[in-house]
């Protein structure tokens, strides 16, 4: 833990300042609107600053600030974004362009977008060096050099390809590679994680924490992930509706923070418990659900295979795996989508139908299904009423009292019965999610199949949705919770099965797995996801969610 | 990272984006369309009751310029220009808007399904588009007419046949869109039936390009059955019709040039007027789509 | 890659071949008799005859459409009714006019259509895209022969008397003018429009926002990051607009008695001339259907996804 004693000590090894921005403001056109007002921060030769905020919270245009880059209609109306000796921010754009790529780089969010679809990577890699001094074997020897120290080959075949015959982490690994090249003083990266898996995303960290130590490049770190940050970063930074409300070692910020909004997203965070679980009790009787020896594919391609798992009444089981691990072909088999699929998949004893076109009105009432991306899930052009009532009347019939029906869904899912009437168009993103569950208990389902439904939105959000989770599976449901999250994992469920590759590598009571993994890939998993401690007054202690969820509501 | 974070429990309920129309007609240039359209509507429609002839009567000598009691001249046969000219804009509104609306309507149905279903019925359906589309619209019309011979019903199915594959495409893609969301999976899951989906859950959401295409493909017949009339394959003689009355009329147009221009000008302000609304409408489509108003 | 040409142009041959199918039964399979309809009520019967004989009418349809197919497949197209010669050769020297009008009229109208719409795109949601963005809009509403009467009446001999309204055998090179210029206009507005869309979209795209933030300048942003992405999308555009030109070019020579095929199309209906019909037809399809299949192996051949892939 050599980074750990080298975060804490201490301004003395300050050592230079590399990137000082001093009140700047951002407003958008026409609006006027400050996105971001009056931020002011430092970062030194070597460091990381981590800036943290939701979205909407004006990180982004903060990071493409320090480039002095803008998007269309926003305007840097105040301040000075010192690099260096340079004051980017009052230099002509062709001066700014000279100093980037050596002064300093940016590494994007989704590099799969950011690379040229349509040039090679050897032509992008040694463009990014425009250094007029430099001559062409120079170049590809300074490119090579750098594609080996992020980890990949640096041959000429590899110079030839183009981004799409990449993996995304090697696609990652080129924009790293990309900003290096030109050994900027500043490089800015926002979200470069986004979209990848915790072990490929262990990697990236590790390749970006050493470039920075050896390059002594100071970096800034935009997330909306604090465990990353909390585990890569020197400093953080925490932004709100686009000001900067905390700034300070990280250590000291977990420790101590001094901004409410702080306080409430560091509890919202969920994490990783490898102990204190409660053991669920053993079971004997028949479950819920019963998957056994399951395979699905599409075609030819096989998906999953021998699959056996189980779920019993009020019990919450995850899935865990990470992205093309078949989990959601899994949960959409046993919700009736997916129809490539065969093994044995009982309800309540009586057998599952692929289609949910083939099963029993009755069948396709107990098990509701709840999507990962509230944006999409709901008809824009339906009421919040219409919403509910839909699926309602066609699974139970006509309500003698519709009102009731769907006031009852939307308390439920702590809603107020004023909402029937909105359309989705004027719901936030957690609004959203719990019409979603609304629609979904309306019809009073004993399984309730939850995929992901928490990814598409922000920490806070995420934290009532586990609240309103646990509340439904206290009144007696059971869950089947699909997800890519181990720290959720570990604070919702009753059991996990963990999903790689198609088959299930380890499946048992969240306390026995996380506290002691026999399969290697969990292991793995567990290791790689990044981890903080909070250690002010009044944080919980590893406890999970359910101390602070309240507070968080009132943000 | 597309999540909002505003309050959970907030006390208003923001306003709800206004619609399509609405959004549309803040566009100077939709309120400008409304104008140009409405003029020429207005004279297709009131035109033969003002007319001061009846459109059939002779009252000056073939392609006189300037006689006595007609204000545009007298025609190829020495009918009265203006009287012709007011009555020969309903038949085109008329077939045009007949054609693009059985035109839009097959094509969404076709499209609808073709997305929605997929496998064979779509293969067969966009197989089948394929070789309507490999006609260019107006070859396709003059085919038919010249063998079966220029009936106005004939008109209306040729046309509309030929806009069917065009708006088949389009819709078929916007429902490819629609399907991928997670509301008609949630249908399904529910087993609700694939045509209640169709018409509950994917046709409601696909209205702002089909209205696009509506308004594309009214200017576009328009413009079919003017040219159908101008190469004689339309409407034929005695009627009063725009395309035909430029057929007539244009070889004397260095004379007489009113005759030509009356209703190529209509003709004209016609199409912008319509194609102007349709812009109007597609941009206000595209900024629905993408959430963001400008 | 080959194997995707391969396969789209087993797909072009299989729609010439159903085209070849609607052609035939529009023109012979006809109800009833099909002589008789085809030259009306007041034929004489020797025409009948002639006909019947020809569209070898007493044998079973499928045999008819196979000899027919056959002849057209050997470069036999039939015998022109109204003046007795081989359709073929009929049709070599308004072949060659036509294609000479569409070949100038896309040699004006694509360069000129492509600088205007990247300018838009540069100077987006300024006086000159605005300018453009209606003037293309306007331009593309009206019908094109509407658009070649109004420069007629504008240019021609009613208005200032600039050049010519009709062509004529001996006339000089000023009676192209209009025709030319009409189908310039009639088909240059959707190339603008696709060009400055593309040029929009590539240009806001992460890529090339990337790039700027390499330092890139502008030029090597512009022609090196995005150029490239813009081609698939417009020469798709360039070529739909091309094959356009061969069903819009009908109208146009129509209307300025140009000696094309559109003006033997238009003879041939006039005189019931069913073999050059079905001649006429027939080539503009296969035209319509050869470019756009040139249009779909641009667009693949744009894509480094498909060029790399599948090789």
């Amino acid at each position: 833990m050599t980074e750990q004693t080298e975060k804490n000590t201490g301004p003395e090894t300050r050592n230079g300042v590399v990137l000082e921005v001093d009140g700047i403001t951002v407003i958008g056109r026409p609006s006027d609107v400050e996105i971001i007002s009056d931020v002011s921060l430092t970062v030194n030769r070597g460091e990381i600053l981590g800036l943290v905020g939701e979205s909407g919270s004006g990180k982004t245009t903060l990071g493409l600030s320090l480039l002095a880059h803008l998007k269309r209609a926003t305007e840097i109306v105040r301040g000075r974004v010192r690099v260096g000796e340079h004051d980017l921010a009052a230099l002509s754009e062709r001066q700014v362009r000279r100093l980037r790529g050596r002064a300093v780089a940016y590494i994007p969010q989704s590099p799969a977008s950011a690379l040229n679809p349509a040039l090679r990577l050897g032509v992008q890699l040694s463009e990014a060096l425009h250094d007029a001094s430099l001559g062409r074997d120079q170049v590809m020897e300074r490119v090579r050099e750098v594609l080996r120290e992020v980890a990949l080959p640096d041959d000429d075949a590899f110079l030839r390809r183009y981004p799409h015959q990449l993996s995304g982490g090697q696609q990652q690994r080129v924009a790293i590679a990309m900003a290096f090249v030109g050994r900027p003083d500043l490089i800015v990266m926002d979200e470069p994680t986004t979209g990848l898996d915790v072990t490929t995303q262990a990697h990236v960290l590790e390749t970006i924490r050493s470039m920075t130590r050896d390059y002594g490049t100071a970096g800034v770190y935009i997330s909306h992930d604090m465990a990353v940050v909390a585990d890569l970063a020197d400093d953080v930074a925490v932004m709100y509706r686009g000001e900067l409300v905390e700034h300070g070692r990280t250590t000291e910020v977990l420790s101590d923070p001094r901004h409410e909004y702080t306080r409430r997203l560091l509890m919202a965070v969920p994490l990783l418990r490898t102990s204190g679980h409660e053991e669920p009790e053993a079971r004997t009787d028949e479950p819920l659900l019963r998957i056994g020896d399951l395979s699905a594919g599409y075609g030819r391609t096989r998906v999953l295979e021998g699959i056996d798992l189980s779920v019993s009444a009020g019990e919450c089981v995850a899935l865990l795996g990470e992205s093309g691990s078949g989990k959601t072909t899994l949960s959409r088999s046993v919700a009736g989508l997916h129809h490539q699929f065969s093994g044995e998949m009982l309800f309540d004893g009586s057998p599952l139908a692929t289609s949910s076109y083939r099963r029993t009105a009755d069948q396709r009432r107990r098990i509701q299904y709840v999507f990962q991306n509230p944006y999409e899930a709901l008809n824009p052009r339906k009421r919040v009423r219409e919403q509910i009532l839909g699926p309602y009347r066609h699974l139970v019939g006509r309500p003698d009292s519709p009102d009731r029906v769907v006031a009852e869904a939307l308390e439920r899912a702590a809603l107020p019965a004023s909402y029937a009437d909105r359309f989705p168009e004027q719901l936030s993103g957690g609004e959203r999610q719990r019409v979603c569950i609304a629609r979904a208990v309306a019809t009073r389902p004993d399984l309730l199949v939850c995929d992901e439904i928490t990814s598409a939105l922000d920490v806070s959000v995420q934290a009532e949705i586990v609240k309103l989770l646990r509340s439904l599976q206290d009144e007696g449901m059971a869950l089947l919770f699909v997800t890519h999250n181990i720290a959720l994992v570990s604070n919702i469920a009753d059991r996990v099965a963990i999903l790689n590759k198609g088959e299930i590598v380890e499946y048992g009571p969240v306390g026995t797995v996380m506290s002691s993994p026999e399969h290697e890939y969990t292991r793995a998993l567990i290791a790689d996801t990044p981890d903080f401690e909070l250690s002010f007054p009044g944080a919980p202690e590893r406890l999970g969610m359910d101390a602070e969820s309240d507070e968080v509501r009132e943000v | 990272m597309n999540a909002s974070s505003t309050n959970t429990v907030s006390e208003a309920p923001a306003r709800r984006r206004p619609g399509l129309f609405r959004t549309a007609w803040r566009f100077g240039r939709t309120k400008v369309g409304v104008v140009l359209t409405g003029l020429i509507v207005l004279i297709a429609v009131v035109g033969p009751f003002i007319a001061p002839y009846t459109p059939t009567e002779f009252v000056a000598r073939p392609f006189e310029a300037d006689a006595a009691g007609a204000m545009f001249g007298g025609d190829n046969r020495g009918r009265d220009v203006l009287t012709r000219f007011l009555w020969g804009g309903w038949t085109l509104l008329l077939l045009a808007g007949a054609a693009a609306g059985i035109g839009v309507a097959a094509g969404t149905v076709v499209g609808i399904v073709a997305g929605y279903r997929r496998g064979w019925v779509d293969d067969v359906l966009m197989r089948t588009n394929d070789v309507l589309l490999a006609f260019p619209q107006l070859i396709a019309a003059l085919l038919v007419m010249s063998i079966i011979g220029p009936k106005v019903w004939l008109i209306v199915a040729v046309i509309a046949v030929s806009h069917m594959p065009r708006v088949a495409r389009v819709i078929r893609e916007a429902t490819r869109k629609v399907i991928e969301q997670d509301y008609v999976k949630a249908a399904e899951a529910i087993g609700l039936p694939r045509w209640r989906i169709m018409v509950v859950e994917i046709l409601p959401n696909v209205t702002s390009p089909l209205l696009v295409e509506l308004g594309l493909r009214l200017t576009y017949s328009i413009g079919v059955v003017a040219v159908l009339g101008f190469l004689g394959m339309g409407l034929q003689p005695p009627t009063a019709d725009w395309g035909l009355m430029i057929n007539e009329n244009r070889q004397g147009m260095a004379v007489q040039p009113w005759a030509v221009a009356l209703p190529v000008t209509a003709i004209a302000i016609l199409t912008v007027g319509a194609n102007l609304i349709t812009d109007g409408l597609s941009r206000a489509a595209i900024g629905i789509d993408r959430g963001v108003e400008k | 890659m080959t194997r995707l040409i391969v396969v789209r142009l087993f797909f072009g041959a299989l729609t010439l071949w159903a085209v070849s199918l609607v052609v035939f039964a529009a023109t012979q399979a006809l109800p009833g008799d099909a002589a008789q309809l085809i030259l009306g009520r007041d034929a004489t019967p020797e025409r009948l005859a002639a006909l019947r004989d020809q569209l070898n009418l007493d044998q079973p349809v499928a045999v008819q459409y196979l000899q027919w197919l056959q002849g057209i497949l050997q470069g036999d197209l039939g015998t022109s009714f109204s003046n007795r010669l081989p359709v073929a050769e009929y049709l070599a020297d308004p072949i060659r006019s036509s294609m000479t009008l569409m070949g100038l009229s896309a040699l004006v109208a694509t360069p000129i259509a492509l600088f205007v719409g990247a300018f838009s795109a540069l100077r987006r949601d300024r006086g000159f895209d605005h300018a453009s963005s209606m003037g293309t809009l306007v331009v593309a509403s009206i019908p094109e022969f509407v658009i070649g009467i109004l420069a007629i009446l504008l240019l021609g001999p009613g208005g200032l008397g600039l050049f010519p309204s009709v062509y004529a055998r001996d006339g000089g090179p000023e009676q192209w003018v209009l025709p030319v210029l009409t189908l310039a206009l009639a088909v240059a507005p959707p190339i603008v429009r696709m060009m400055r869309a593309t040029m929009i979209e590539v240009l806001e795209s992460e890529y090339v926002q990337q790039a700027r933030l390499k330092g890139m300048s502008e030029r090597t942003v512009l022609w090196r990051h995005a150029a490239p992405n813009a081609i698939g999308p417009v020469a798709q555009v360039v070529a739909l607009q091309l094959a356009w030109l061969a069903g819009g070019v009908v109208a146009i020579e129509f209307l300025f008695n140009f000696p094309g095929i559109g003006k033997i199309l238009m003879d041939a209906i006039e005189n019931r001339d069913v073999p050059l019909i079905q001649a006429v037809v027939l080539l503009i399809a296969g035209i319509y259907i050869l470019v756009n299949l040139i249009a779909d192996v641009i667009g693949l051949a744009a894509n480094p996804k498909v060029r790399v892939a599948n090789r």
